[in-house]
């Protein structure tokens, strides 16, 4: 009960925190709250926006709750999904005439791998280096955006269109939208990120590589004690981060834009650490986080037409009350003891 | 000649000005961390300084106003940080990402209360905007934080919350006072950073204009082994990276191909990545960095 209480407590305070800052500005409260419930779920194309947010949430939420349970800290996620959706637009734009059932296989496993790829990498140094993951992974997130900038500048720029972006994938690669939101750009990928948080909670609590991860971000001498390679642990969790969070790129390459488009994601991977936060670390959680996040994504953007001065940037304060609330450990413990005195 | 003798000199004098807000930066960094304390928030803290430096320029007339409105901006939010780290005890990576998110969204939002666009502020004179006094200052702060670190009591307490905070308790100083003095002075320094950006580099404040510079001044911060000098000669080096990349962009050296600025931009993470693990040298951070103290 108390799992669920928390944060329902630091959302309800966060949001609580944000809607206080619009009646700064002069807006009221219940109308901006309003505004965000249409817009996220007001139509079924709204609706659809809303999912279509939520589902790279759900990779990016998986790829930092998983390392979570590892004790350690992903802050790469963004990093990683610049360059798995790199990889699917990559694969799509230099083999265009591979078939469909064929071809978003091909393409989401390039986004898995080079997503992967980018998680092993900080992995291993904490691992073998003893270096802090946290450094690592800011650090790689600039190199993985240098890298994408270069490769679509210079390697497969679309020489048609003046924005910096990838030719486009073949035909075979497309994957197809849902019907029932409209316009909305959702697709498969939806069901994707479903199955991905299923077998990340199989992984954790039915397997035993699983296992040993969770022993290690529990106790890591006794983990090693126990004759658990906890190197072996660390490095597959981060491996396993990565490649979710390049998992990002086949909603975004192969179910919207048909190409890797740079600076596509609205700091996905960021907003993904407040999703496993919330979550605190349970997959079914991010779902739900995700969704929650997804909506305020959507909400928000309708704030710049509908209000004179509430901005989309609501999102981004919202979100980090929200986080801030929610990790309080101090405000956590002194309420119980409040409670229990 | 003459020509390439120009441009030696203008790349030195754009690294000298470029580099300014990494100085200030990475010293508001060094502080926090030599304290125990880790700051992942200079982004966000450089941003609110930003922000309020153009505000207070603008309103004044004075970049010197304006400097003192970016750090006492820096030093506000720096205090919700040291709250919820030091009193609440959330974890500090965490946090620190929170800090950047609140920055990222309230500045622009405060921009648009303030001047009806969350873009950027309307354009500074000349008058109210710095000639070459940031770096000065910048530089005969980084003299005076290794004086200070080195030399003074308060110094040697700033260094053991970081390295030993038993000690210094059984000392009897207050290790958690030491650290919100430290987060604190580091707002107001990361503060003057972002205010070098907004009245010193620029004109205005725009929409997320620090685009990644407290992550830069962090890399400057661990390739200088969280020393002061150190510190500031990694500043130096990559503030070269960035004018040389800024110089070098559309040129073609070879042929027609333009010269691919990305490596040199990718080059300052790739360096703290390798230094880090022991690759290339050896940078070890404070033993205490990172954990929250409690007397038992």
């Amino acid at each position: 009960m108390r799992a669920l209480l928390q944060p329902v407590l630091a959302v309800a305070l966060g949001l609580a925190l944000g809607l206080l800052v619009t009646a700064v500005a002069g807006e009221s409260p219940w109308r901006v709250l309003t505004i965000l419930g249409q817009s996220a779920f007001g139509s079924p194309y709204d609706l659809g926006m809303t999912l279509f947010y939520a589902t790279p949430l759900i990779f990016t939420g998986l790829a930092v709750a998983l390392p979570l349970h590892a004790g350690l800290f992903n802050i790469g996620a963004e990093g990683q999904l610049t360059l798995g959706a790199l990889a699917a637009a990559a694969v799509g734009a230099l083999f265009p005439s591979v078939p469909w059932p064929l071809a978003p296989v091909l393409a989401v496993l390039a986004a898995f791998a080079a997503g992967a790829l980018w998680g092993y990498i900080p992995g291993w140094l904490r691992a073998r280096r003893g270096s802090h993951e946290v450094i690592n992974t800011i650090m790689l997130n600039f190199v993985a955006a240098g890298l994408a900038s270069y490769v679509t500048l210079y390697l497969l720029k679309n020489p048609e269109s003046q924005n910096p972006e990838t030719q486009a994938i073949g035909a075979g690669y497309v994957l197809s939208r849902l019907t029932w939101f409209g316009d909305a750009p959702l697709s498969t990928a939806l069901f994707l990120a479903l199955l991905a948080a299923f077998l990340v909670w199989a992984f954790l609590w039915k397997t035993v590589a699983g296992f040993e991860s969770r022993a290690v971000g529990g106790n890591e001498a006794a983990a090693r004690t126990a004759g658990i390679r906890e190197r072996r642990a660390r490095i597959l969790a981060m491996t396993l981060a990565g490649g979710l969070a390049g998992l990002v790129g086949v909603g975004e390459v192969l179910g919207n834009a048909g190409r890797f488009r740079l600076g596509f994601s609205p700091d996905f991977g960021f907003i993904g650490i407040a999703v496993a936060l919330l979550a605190r670390g349970r997959a079914s959680g991010v779902v739900a986080a995700a969704l929650l996040f997804g909506a305020l994504h959507k909400g928000t953007s309708d704030l710049d037409l509908e209000t004179e001065n509430v901005t989309r940037d609501l999102s981004l304060i919202l979100q980090a009350l929200v986080i801030l609330s929610v990790s309080a450990d101090g405000l956590w413990t002194w309420l119980r003891k409040r409670r229990a005195s | 000649m003459s020509f390439e003798l120009a441009m030696v000199e203008q790349l030195a004098g754009s690294t000298l000005r470029v580099s300014t807000p990494l100085l200030f930066a990475a010293l508001a960094g060094l502080l926090c961390e030599r304290a125990g304390v880790i700051n992942i928030a200079l982004e966000g803290l450089m941003l609110v300084g930003a922000l309020a430096a153009a505000a207070a320029a603008l309103q004044t007339g004075s970049p010197w106003a304006g400097a003192a409105g970016g750090a006492a901006a820096g030093a506000v939010l720096a205090a919700l940080y040291a709250l919820t780290v030091i009193r609440l005890r959330s974890n500090q990576i965490v946090a620190g990402t929170a800090m950047n998110m609140l920055a990222a969204g309230l500045t622009p939002f405060a921009c648009k209360l303030l001047y009806g666009s969350s873009g950027a502020t309307p354009s500074l004179e000349l008058g109210a905007r710095f000639g070459s006094a940031p770096i000065w200052l910048a530089w005969g702060l980084v003299l005076c934080c290794w004086a200070w670190l080195r030399f003074s009591v308060s110094g040697l307490w700033v260094r053991f919350a970081g390295e030993n905070p038993e000690a210094l308790d059984s000392a009897g100083i207050s290790v958690n006072r030491v650290r919100w003095l430290a987060v604190l002075a580091g707002g107001a320094l990361a503060g003057l950073g972002g205010a070098s950006l907004s009245i010193f580099l620029s004109s205005s404040f725009s929409r997320n204009m620090t685009a990644g510079r407290g992550f830069m001044a962090l890399a400057a911060l661990i390739f200088g082994k969280w020393k002061p000098v150190p510190a500031a000669a990694a500043c130096l080096l990559f503030g070269f990276a960035d004018a040389l990349q800024i110089r070098l962009q559309g040129v073609a050296l070879w042929g027609d191909r333009p010269v691919p600025v990305q490596f040199i931009q990718i080059l300052p993470y790739l360096v703290t990545i390798l230094v880090l693990a022991g690759l290339v040298g050896k940078s070890r951070a404070p033993r205490a960095l990172g954990l929250p103290f409690q007397r038992d």
